[in-house]
């Protein structure tokens, strides 16, 4: 199994602007280290190639997501918090905004599978209404890669 | 169910010994695990006492005890491994009278956490910081737990003294320790020659630091 990542986050202010400046200047190098970060499978790109800022599933302007797929919930989390992502993290704030629901959600599935956009967005519902579940869980609450999967009914 | 604190007592207690407690800090202080010689070198202990102390220590689960060669040859000849020893991840706090500032902490860095506060987290760091009376950068970061570890210019901090909270909440934890220590550069006589960042790797502390003057290749800049 491999595990599935969606992210949402809703910008101060459009990405163009001053305030969000450095978050766009470290994009580059960021989305590099995923790429470059043991476990790393696959992450969402809009049609430039290079990232996924183009794109506004949610219908919001503001809000950006973030959509990737990684062989282990640890290799998740080494990413995370143990390189320098977690200085762009620790600057969270200066560019997003805090949101009342849970912003990230993570599931697993089948090693070669790509996650569409349709069904993250409804995992994330689905966590936001029920808490965490085997079909759609957090880092805090985390379910063990399972025998057989889960789907949001 | 224990009495509150049994375990931390028994533990802490192990450490009356002024010899087991020299032991202690110095194979924590080494960072990598420590042979029955090598201690009893350092400390000025027979090895017979040294090794003692060392499993009594290992009973009182303050130190972890393996097995390594330690002379660097391998296959026949090699003698047999020796007993090493390192110390353990799990915390010890004793208060007397029974306080659970753990259990506040938690409550309030949820909290902290849950209304996005960051920004104002990282403000009130770096003001306590500031605000701190500091004779030098070392001295500061020892005394507030962080084991500093000199490798020539650059700093490692061995110990991350804010280890459960930082663990459950990383970027509000790690982020308010960033800018507590860059208060403390404000603060210290010697403070304007170091820089901290945010330089995560296996264990210890999140923030490393280095000496402005000494560039990437360990020489000194003119």
């Amino acid at each position: 199994m491999n595990l599935a990542q969606l992210n949402v986050g809703r910008l101060h202010e459009p990405l163009h602007s001053p305030r969000i400046a450095d978050f766009v200047a470290g994009l580059e190098e960021i989305n590099r280290l995923a790429e470059e970060a043991p476990g790393f499978v696959w992450r969402l790109v809009d049609e430039n190639g290079a990232n996924n800022t183009g794109l506004h599933p949610t219908g919001d302007p503001l809000e950006i997501v973030n959509l990737s797929v990684w062989q282990s919930l640890e290799a998740l989390r080494s990413y995370v918090y143990h390189t320098a992502h977690l200085d762009y993290l620790r600057r969270r704030r200066d560019w997003f905004v805090k949101l009342r629901h849970e912003h990230m959600v993570l599931w697993w599935l089948p090693v070669g599978q790509i996650p569409t956009v349709p069904d993250a967005l409804a995992r994330l519902r689905w966590l936001r209404q029920h808490g965490p579940t085997a079909a759609a869980f957090t880092f805090h609450d985390p379910y063990p890669e399972p025998d057989t999967l889960a789907a949001c009914p | 169910m224990e009495p509150f604190e049994d375990a931390a007592l028994d533990a802490v207690g192990a450490l009356a010994d002024p010899a087991r407690r020299a032991l202690y800090r110095y194979v924590a202080a080494a960072g990598s695990s420590v042979g029955r010689d090598e201690a009893a070198g350092a400390t000025g202990l027979t090895r017979a006492l040294a090794a003692f102390h060392l499993d009594k220590l290992v009973e009182a689960g303050l130190l972890a005890a393996g097995y390594k060669r330690l002379s660097g040859r391998v296959g026949p000849g090699a003698g047999r491994p020796a007993k090493v020893y390192h110390r353990v991840a799990g915390e010890h706090a004793v208060h007397l009278p029974p306080r659970d500032y753990p259990r506040a902490a938690e409550l309030l860095a949820r909290v902290v956490e849950d209304a996005g506060l960051d920004r104002e987290l990282q403000a009130v760091a770096r003001r306590v910081g500031e605000s701190s009376t500091v004779d030098s950068v070392p001295l500061a970061l020892a005394a507030r737990g962080y084991e500093p570890d000199y490798d020539g210019g650059a700093v490692r901090l061995r110990n991350c003294p804010f280890h459960a909270l930082a663990r459950t909440y990383p970027p509000l934890v790690c982020g308010m320790n960033l800018a507590l220590i860059e208060g403390l550069l404000a603060a210290a006589p010697d403070g304007p020659q170091w820089t901290a960042r945010m330089d995560p790797h296996g264990g210890g502390c999140c923030v490393s630091l280095k000496l402005k003057t000494i560039d990437n290749t360990g020489t000194l800049s003119p």
